[in-house]
């Protein structure tokens, strides 16, 4: 599947199908932290990622305080 | 999003934020937190003009900008638009090195005085901004590590106007960021997601990292710490924002609230521009805001 990883933008091929817990789980990344997101839609933890998918991982924690 | 819609509703009144029919000012970044309050706002009735803030940190501001312009274009909104560098002779970038000034603290700064100086100057009852829970608490972890007394006792989700300052909210405390940004997604507003670059490895990112390692270990010890605040702390600080604002004068130079002669934002435009700052008349000038409908007209100022 094609993984849209932000800040900054960049594209990663990983083998797919995988839930979005193992896919988030095998880069590293603590769900809380992001947002999964295919088809222009939230994609749920237990949701499983097909070998086709295009998925984004948006975080979603922005610097921003003032 | 019904869940961001009866947190918001519950914020507004468990805080009295605001009123019916109030004409509220919210300062728009561009950013999901921004976006999701002015859209929400409006779903319940609100009167509400967006406020876009120009930094001038390259392509950053630009596509922040975009994604404001975007958001208002598309629903018929009125979005007021400050520029820093055409207006006040310098970006945050290369102000705050020139003033010898962290970029967040300059930044900071310069939102504060020209949000105040625009519902002012717009005579709106308040000034809404998207700080969510996340925002509040890690502000609060690090006013309190640090015992920051005044910052404490200003640190609540409502300020009442006076002293020269307009009516401030924070409607979002009760929403954690991850909830705003699905906001965002499910309602299909495109807003900026690239990080401001000024803002990487500051300290407010630590103590957000700081507390979500807690929070990971402890669920629901975020929103204890901060309504917990709140409940049981808040006043015991209340009697140094008193202090404060007995101190308070009028700046010589804008004529806005300050502690001295000069207010910290004109000190701050003085520094960052040296002797190439803009003249008197391109300071209170305003840039063109794009018309993009009925409700676009009577830009303030």
């Amino acid at each position: 599947m094609r993984v849209e990883l932000r800040n900054p933008s960049r594209m990663l091929e990983i083998a797919g199908p995988l839930s979005v817990v193992a896919l988030l789980r095998r880069l590293d990344i603590d769900r809380e932290t992001v947002l999964v997101i295919s088809d222009g839609t939230l994609v749920p933890g237990d949701a499983r990622l097909e070998a086709d998918a295009e998925v984004e991982i948006r975080p979603v924690i922005s610097g921003g305080a003032s | 999003m019904r869940l961001c819609r009866d947190q918001v509703v519950k914020a507004i009144e468990a805080f009295e934020m605001l009123s019916p029919g109030d004409r509220v000012l919210v300062a728009v970044s561009g950013g999901k937190d921004s976006l999701a309050l002015w859209d929400i706002l409006l779903a319940l009735g609100y009167e509400v003009d967006g406020l876009y803030l120009g930094l001038g940190i390259g392509d950053y501001s630009e596509g922040s900008g975009h994604h404001a312009r975007e958001f208002a274009a598309a629903r018929g909104l009125r979005l007021l638009e400050v520029d820093l560098r055409s207006e006040h002779g310098f970006g945050i970038p290369d102000g705050s090195r020139a003033a010898n000034r962290p970029p967040c603290s300059a930044c900071g700064l310069s939102k504060r005085h020209l949000f105040d100086r625009s519902a002012r100057d717009g005579d709106y009852d308040a000034l809404a901004t998207g700080h969510n829970l996340d925002d509040e608490a890690a502000v609060l972890f690090g006013n309190v590590l640090r015992w920051e007394g005044e910052y404490l006792a200003r640190q609540m989700p409502v300020l009442p106007a006076g002293n020269g300052f307009p009516r401030k909210v924070k409607p979002l405390v009760r929403l954690g960021e991850r909830e705003t940004a699905a906001y965002c997604v499910l309602r299909g507003i495109d807003y900026q997601v690239e990080e401001c670059p000024m803002a990487a490895g500051n300290r407010h990112l630590g103590y957000k990292a700081a507390l979500n390692a807690v929070e990971a270990q402890s669920p629901g010890t975020r929103h204890a710490f901060y309504f917990g605040f709140l409940d049981r702390a808040a006043d015991l600080f209340r009697s140094q924002m008193a202090e404060v604002d007995q101190g308070l004068g009028t700046c010589a130079t804008c004529g806005s609230p300050a502690n001295g002669e000069v207010c910290a934002f004109c000190r701050l435009v003085d520094r960052a521009t040296g002797d190439r700052g803009p003249t008197h008349d391109a300071a209170v000038r305003r840039v063109p805001v794009r018309l993009e409908s009925r409700q676009a007209d009577g830009v303030p100022g």
